[in-house]
């Protein structure tokens, strides 16, 4: 697909996803699709250094719940509007990002995936004790009216459906430019990448700075979307699980994968979240997970890739 | 000998207690063909560690064309050319052989300068790995594997090639196929520091030989120079 047919979907889905705004179906869709389309970026973020790097990132509820802390620091201080909230919460996201970045240093595989775990469990507990933002017994947004469409769930789920198309976008163009191709070449082998001319430390860096900012740019709308935003569901291992399975599921070394993994999983967690129970819907993905890892572990495009052959 | 190249100038390297290089010191001349050898565990891999720049060094420095490099990270020694092969190779798995080569090309041939090279076709014909050029490495038999290791090494447009045991484990006439690789890339101007076990094939192809011994440098001189030598003896067969 060339760059400007790519732009033109982006365009088609965008302009679809306000067709459905203004068609005011049942709300029910707006308020589970925001879901979807919020695990499309934070998949697609993951991706960028899971999948293109090869650096598993076990703290992904660290991001998206400092995006969405971000916000409300942001909203309590300044009544800051969205757009700012979207880009300072993926500023400073970006920022803990180069953080883990530097990690890389000195872990690799799975040593790294522990250190990001446990830094999902310290920003938790600086949230918690940090009263400003509710601390732990949470912060309740009381929403001004919507500005757009009169309503917030169809307002948000536009948002969301932009933010996507723009996380895929960026994913897609990384993936086949010169990054793309290094980052590729230092998750097969890091040292026989340097060794190549590949300045691996720098790519590894953006990696995690790029990935940081959109995780943190899909939690920052995430105040508005539920108004009461406290401690332990944001920071759920749900999105930590999620974001890798999600990638896994559809494949990881293209843009495309976790673009489909999120809207089957997504799709399915919030189909069983109404018809059988709000707790299954992990059970799901962890049995999910376990048959692709063992039976597919290139994820459905790597399947469909075999069966072509 | 046109000048020299590389110049290693009493480079140590420490692990925790252990003195894995002491204060080597070597030169290696423009175009030169030069053989290390030792024993195990004498300090050849790290002393090209330090050369490329996977390990730094713990004393000393190190001169690439009389520029100090001693610090510099190993992809920009890569693109000023100095350009290694592993002992074990480290294909880039995802990719196809030809994709292979592409990110040395992109990443360092290209850099240094603009002038069309030897393309990625071209240096897989050169080394006889054309026809397998859209396979991924894990389709490729050992010696295909040295092979592309070597072609790889080669995209990335070096001045000095460190071979580091590029021949351990194949066949006479295996050996023999490299070797002939080798010598090629040496009549187009590289230089080539070759670390090798196999004695025919470095007293063959070496115009010098530097002996290295519990990090010590023991010995240097012609083949025919260090196969009399009582010292190197001494170093791979004790007394």
């Amino acid at each position: 697909m060339k760059t400007a047919r790519a732009l033109v979907v982006a365009a088609v889905v965008i302009g679809l996803g306000v067709l459905l705004a203004k068609l005011r179906v049942n709300p029910y869709i707006y308020f589970a699709g925001y879901v979807v389309l919020q695990y499309v970026v934070i998949a697609t973020a993951w991706n960028v250094l899971g999948g293109y790097a090869g650096y598993v990132n076990f703290g992904t509820p660290a991001f998206f719940a400092l995006g969405a802390y971000t916000s409300i620091a942001l909203i309590e201080a300044f009544h800051a509007p969205l757009p700012v909230l979207i880009l300072c919460g993926g500023l400073v996201t970006a920022l803990l990002g180069l953080g883990i970045g530097y990690l890389t240093l000195r872990l690799k595989g799975v040593f790294f995936s522990i250190a990001t775990f446990a830094l999902s469990v310290v920003v938790q507990t600086l949230i918690i004790n940090w009263d400003y933002v509710g601390g732990a017994k949470g912060y309740t947004l009381i929403r001004p009216p919507a500005p757009f469409f009169g309503n917030w769930g169809v307002l948000l789920f536009t948002l969301m459906v932009t933010l996507a198309v723009v996380t895929v976008l960026v994913a897609r163009t990384i993936e086949r430019s010169w990054i793309g191709r290094g980052l590729a070449a230092l998750r097969d082998n890091e040292e026989a990448a340097e060794c190549m001319g590949v300045p691996t430390l720098r790519l590894k860096l953006f990696a995690t700075t790029l990935s940081g900012f959109f995780l943190g740019v899909a939690g920052a709308p995430f105040p508005y979307y539920v108004t009461y935003v406290e401690p332990a569901s944001t920071f759920d291992l749900n999105y930590a699980v999620n974001a890798l399975a999600m990638p896994m599921i559809g494949g990881t070394t293209t843009w495309l994968g976790p673009v489909i993994g999120a809207i089957l999983l997504g799709t399915a967690q919030q189909i069983a979240t109404v018809t059988i129970s709000s707790e299954l819907n992990l059970l799901i993905v962890g049995v999910v997970l376990v048959l692709f890892v063992v039976l597919a572990p290139e994820g459905l495009l790597g399947l469909a890739r075999k069966l072509r052959r | 000998m046109a000048g020299t190249l590389l110049e290693i100038d009493s480079v140590s390297k420490r692990f925790g207690g252990f003195l894995a290089l002491d204060r080597v010191t070597i030169q290696v001349g423009a175009g030169e063909r030069l053989g290390l050898i030792g024993p195990n565990g004498s300090g050849k891999t790290t002393l090209i560690n330090c050369v490329s720049g996977a390990l730094p060094t713990d004393g000393g420095r190190i001169l690439f064309e009389g520029r100090d490099i001693t610090r510099l990270p190993a992809h920009q020694r890569t693109r000023l050319g100095i350009v290694r092969s592993f002992q074990i190779p480290k294909p880039f798995g995802s990719m196809s052989v030809l994709d292979n080569l592409g990110i040395p090309l992109e990443y360092a041939a290209h850099t240094r300068s603009s002038e069309a090279g030897p393309g990625a076709h071209e240096i897989l014909q050169m080394i006889g790995l054309d026809a397998k050029a859209a396979l991924r490495p894990a389709g490729l038999t050992q010696i295909e594997m040295r092979k592309l290791e070597l072609a790889r090494a080669m995209a990335a447009r070096p001045k000095l090639l460190i071979s580091d045991e590029a021949m351990a484990g194949l066949s006479s006439a295996e050996v023999d196929d490299i070797l002939a690789i080798l010598f090629r890339l040496n009549e187009q101007g590289i230089t080539i520091i070759m670390i090798e076990h196999i004695m025919r094939a470095v007293m063959r192809f070496s115009e010098r030989v530097v002996v290295l011994d519990a990090g010590n440098r023991i010995a240097e001189g012609t083949p025919a120079e260090i196969v009399r030598n009582p010292a190197v003896e001494k170093a791979y067969l004790g007394e």
